[in-house]
């Protein structure tokens, strides 16, 4: 029988150790977790681009619940152990689930520490520690009102310009006389200041605080110096305490933590514990590298190896603040027997410092340009003696050995154990290695098989000199497709930069993202234009002048110049009455040419510009609204006749084609979205080559999407099944929500789908409820403001100026 | 001087929208008269050297306008079809004066011969 090991914590310390063990000892452990955060595991470091808004809490993931069911790991989310029962090798969580053990990890990890000020059980005070305080402070931040920062170390510095970047005006207030000091010298703590000064952010350091004022809700902090500060959120970020409650309960013994030895074994042979809950040989870490590397010797211990040991190194530091580069390692205190050299470039913002101990590397730390960073760490962490290349040293590793070297020799001349990813303990070989070994191509690749560059991203521009170092001119590191020849980012990026920056507009767009044009092209600014209203509904205004022609006046231009115009027909329903004022209409305008078309609508082509809000006007008194034929844009839902007619039908395909048409009738998407509802396989709607397609069948309704029937041919894959005409509309109306936030503008439904894979739209869109009903909102949130027919909107006097010749003039006239 | 040599005033400048355009018919056909993001206004001939789209209807960046109907691009100052593709549409002199808009009377006449 397999031996149980019980974890409690589901951490990244934790999560790393068992990615080990998988990998060493597959079979050897029935394994169980006790999560008491009610989700998987996730990158604690990357909460804070969650915060500022780059990045979502799915990008953040490490472990999906997948994972956990591959490897038959029992998860019980939101289950807090309260007791370990160490005789009868059990643990009991408050919601009554209990566990026997063989071997138990407790990986608490640490609770923020609460300066114990008046006023701190206030609400509106949080602290900053996991994805529920980061949600509690987005929610907060939506008012836009002032945040207080108590702390201004690596946390309560990333929260401030998250806050910051979510609009609120945030100051942050530091006990010590510069920032970060356990990570900055004084004089980079000082750039650091500026920095966040010049980003918005009020900085108070040398201030303590005396009290958090308010009524129930905070209201302000109070200084010692008698200073208040008013605030409608107080963020406490003054460092962690190893979270030790349980151990400590159960009799094993702690000190600042849970006392460990160089193993991970507690006092109690059974039982071992890592991460930021532990003390080993009297020191406690809050850093996720040494985590890493007491992973690994835990998952050795647990896989039988029993030689390894934990030995705590310097560490690196990055602050995650987008546009703040710095970097920090080892010991840089002054020191009798300490040396170090400093360069300083006050234009530039570059301040680099190496302390030296008996001619090698101590301690490093580089703000503004921290390309070195690794180089010098990698010295230090080797005692590498630096006394032949003294003179150059601080200029970094191009400058070794005389004149600037080519980009790729610096990283082909570090050594193979070399340490590229910090977050994520990535050395240059198993990189290389991996790419030359998996055939990898891409950054994406590189970072899916080795997780280098998949946390902070900080380390990605030497993973793409490793990529270009082995693959040589095979790597193509500008995979990336800028939008336009205006800008050398790629549509992702700025949809996420859209986000993270909260752009609002085109021109403040392109200002902030340096855009090499005054005012875009035709390429980037329908797109830019989408974007901003798919991010802001309600709150961005259209900007008609950067939409295509047909978008702006609402018909199809024709190559002669006159336009066309499609009325809707829900779901291609018609009636004698819409027939005859078309009919009418035609007359009225002599309208030349009259069309079925494709998607079970009518067009009139051959409209003169100036008659079209004429000819809405008569459309519209007949109960008619724009067919949207001419957009990016939900254009039809073509019905085949369904159980109410068709001697086949098992569904009434019509009405529910009718239904989805009325519910998102007026979306703008990124490309065209056109669908089809049949009422049984016979299919006589079509339904499998269009984006979204429908087949009802006895027991429901199967979803496909991603077909295509224009320049490419391709059959539906099938998305899938809907027990009720309810759920189907939820998920179609989610996949389309989820298609507008992350399609690129012109992007068809099954090129996305390619991009990004089936299986994640699947998994946002049928497996998780939750995520399901979000999107659903979002795109009723959003159609508030979309549904208005514009066809009504001119009749009734917008952009007149459009319909209208400026000036006329007869020859006669200008010749008199 | 005759009355051909005249500005003829077609308009305000805030009659045209900012990146757009508005159209002036004359007896010889439309002519499109541009308003940039900087408020320069340009007109030329509201027919695409390639298969006469209506240039007025185009996306206007920076000044150039991009033709709807397959994107060719023309510098609003020249009337020069811009990139690849070669061609040319006649520009009219425009004067803006306090917000209103002057056109070169005789263009128009040489457009209708």
């Amino acid at each position: 029988m397999k031996e149980k090991l019980v974890i409690v914590g589901n951490g990244m310390a934790p999560g790393r150790a068992l990615e080990k063990l998988l990998e060493t000892a597959p079979d050897r452990f029935d394994i169980v977790i006790f999560n008491a955060e009610p989700r998987v595991n996730y990158d604690r470091i990357m909460l804070s681009p969650v915060l500022s808004g780059e990045k979502t809490y799915d990008d953040i993931v490490i472990h999906g619940d997948a994972w956990y069911i591959e490897n038959g790991i029992t998860l019980y989310k939101g289950c807090k152990v309260e007791r370990i029962d160490r005789v009868n090798k059990t643990v009991h969580s408050i919601n009554g689930i209990s566990e026997r053990y063989d071997r138990l990890v407790i990986a608490t990890g640490s609770v923020p520490f609460i300066i114990p000020v008046p006023g701190k059980d206030l609400a509106g005070v949080v602290t900053y520690r996991d994805l529920d305080d980061v949600n509690t402070m987005m929610i907060a931040a939506r008012a836009k009102g002032r945040a207080v920062i108590i702390g201004g170390g690596l946390l309560g510095l990333e929260a401030a310009a998250g806050l910051n970047e979510q609009g609120m005006d945030v100051t942050v207030v530091h006990v010590m006389p510069t920032l970060m000091e356990r990570q900055l010298d004084p004089a980079a703590g000082y750039l650091l200041g500026q920095s966040m000064q010049a980003r918005g952010v009020k900085v108070l350091t040398s201030a303590n605080t005396k009290q958090i004022l308010g009524d129930k809700r905070v209201s302000g902090v109070e200084l010692a110096d008698g200073t208040i500060i008013p605030a409608d959120l107080v963020v406490m970020a003054v460092g962690i305490r190893p979270n030790m409650a349980l151990a400590k309960e159960a009799g094993l013994a702690v000190n600042r933590g849970i006392v460990v030895d160089a193993q991970m074994r507690t006092s109690d042979p059974s039982i071992y514990a890592l991460g930021e809950c532990v003390e080993v040989a009297g020191q406690c870490f809050g850093l996720v590298a040494p985590l890493y590397d007491m992973a690994n010797v835990l998952a050795a211990q647990l896989a039988g190896e029993t030689s390894t040991s934990f030995t705590p190194v310097a560490t690196a530091t990055r602050l995650k603040v987008t546009g703040i580069n710095l970097y920090s390692a080892g010991d840089f205190g002054e020191g009798d027997d300490r040396e170090e050299i400093v360069l300083r470039d006050a234009a530039a913002g570059v301040y680099k410092r190496v302390v030296l101990r008996d001619d090698k590397i101590i301690g490093t730390v580089l703000y503004g340009e921290t390309g070195d960073g690794p180089w010098f760490y990698d010295m230090l962490k080797r005692n590498v003696d630096t006394r032949e290349m003294r003179d150059t040293l601080i200029f970094g590793q191009n400058y070794q050995g005389g004149a600037p070297l080519d980009p790729t020799a610096a990283v082909a001349a570090l050594p193979d154990e070399a340490e590229i990813c910090g977050c994520n303990g990535v050395c240059k070989s198993k990189i290389t290695g991996a790419i030359a070994g998996k055939g990898l191509s891409s950054l994406d690749d590189v970072r899916a098989h080795t997780k280098a560059s998949a946390s902070c991203g900080s380390c990605t521009g030497l993973v793409e000199k490793l990529l270009l170092l082995t693959l040589g001119d095979a790597y193509n590191p500008s995979a990336v497709q800028p939008m336009c020849k205006c800008t050398d980012l790629g549509h992702d990026d700025v949809r996420r930069l859209i986000v993270a920056k909260g752009l609002r507009s085109i021109p403040q767009l392109m200002q902030e993202l340096e855009w090499k044009t005054s005012c875009g092209c035709a390429k980037c600014r329908p797109a830019l234009n989408y974007y901003l209203l798919a991010n802001w509904p309600g709150e961005y205004e259209d900007d008609g002048q950067s939409r295509f022609i047909n978008e702006r006046v609402h018909a199809n231009i024709q190559k002669d110049g006159t336009y066309s115009v499609v009325p809707r027909m829900w779901g291609g329903l018609t009636s004698s009455t819409e027939l005859r004022a078309i009919a009418d209409v035609v007359d009225k305008f002599a309208i030349p040419t009259l069309k079925v078309t494709g998607g079970q609508r009518i067009d009139m082509l051959g409209v003169k510009k100036e008659d079209l809000p004429a000819v809405w006007a008569d459309l519209n008194a007949a109960g008619m609204v724009s067919g949207a034929a001419y957009g990016k844009a939900l254009r039809t839902v073509k019905t085949c006749v369904g159980s109410e007619w068709c001697r086949f039908g098992t569904q009434d395909s019509t009405g529910l084609g009718v239904r989805i048409e009325k519910f998102m009738w007026g979306s703008w998407t990124p490309a065209k979205v056109k669908m089809a509802v049949s009422g049984c396989p016979r299919n006589c709607a079509e339904a499998t080559c269009k984006d979204v397609g429908i087949i009802c069948v006895d027991s429901g309704y199967d979803i496909h999407f991603a077909g295509a029937a224009g320049l490419d041919i391709k059959g539906t894959e099938l998305l899938c099944h809907a027990n009720t005409d309810d759920e189907a509309l939820e998920i179609v109306v989610a996949l389309v929500q989820l298609y507008r936030e992350q399609g690129r503008y012109l992007e068809r439904i099954y090129k996305w789908a390619k991009r990004v894979g089936i299986d994640s739209i699947k998994a946002k869109v049928v497996d998780d409820i939750d995520k399901r009903r979000s999107y659903y909102d979002r795109f009723v949130f959003s159609q508030r403001f979309a549904q208005i027919d514009p066809w009504q909107e001119r009749v009734n006097g917008k952009d007149a100026h459009e319909f209208a010749a400026m000036a006329e003039f007869g020859i006669p006239q200008a010749a008199e | 001087m005759s009355a051909t040599d005249q500005w003829i005033e077609i308009g305000r400048l805030e009659q045209i929208p900012r990146r757009g355009a508005r159209c002036v018919k004359t007896a010889s056909g439309p002519i499109a008269v541009f308003r940039t993001m900087e408020d320069q206004v340009f007109a030329l001939e509201d027919r695409c050297a390639h298969k006469g789209g209506p240039l007025s209807q185009g996306i206007v960046h920076g000044a150039q306008v991009t033709c709807p109907l397959h994107n060719w691009v023309y510098s609003l100052e020249t009337g020069e079809a811009q990139g690849a593709d070669e061609g040319r549409v006649p520009s009219i002199p425009l004067k803006l004066v306090d917000g209103r808009i002057f056109m070169f009377a005789r263009a128009m006449l040489v457009a209708a011969e």
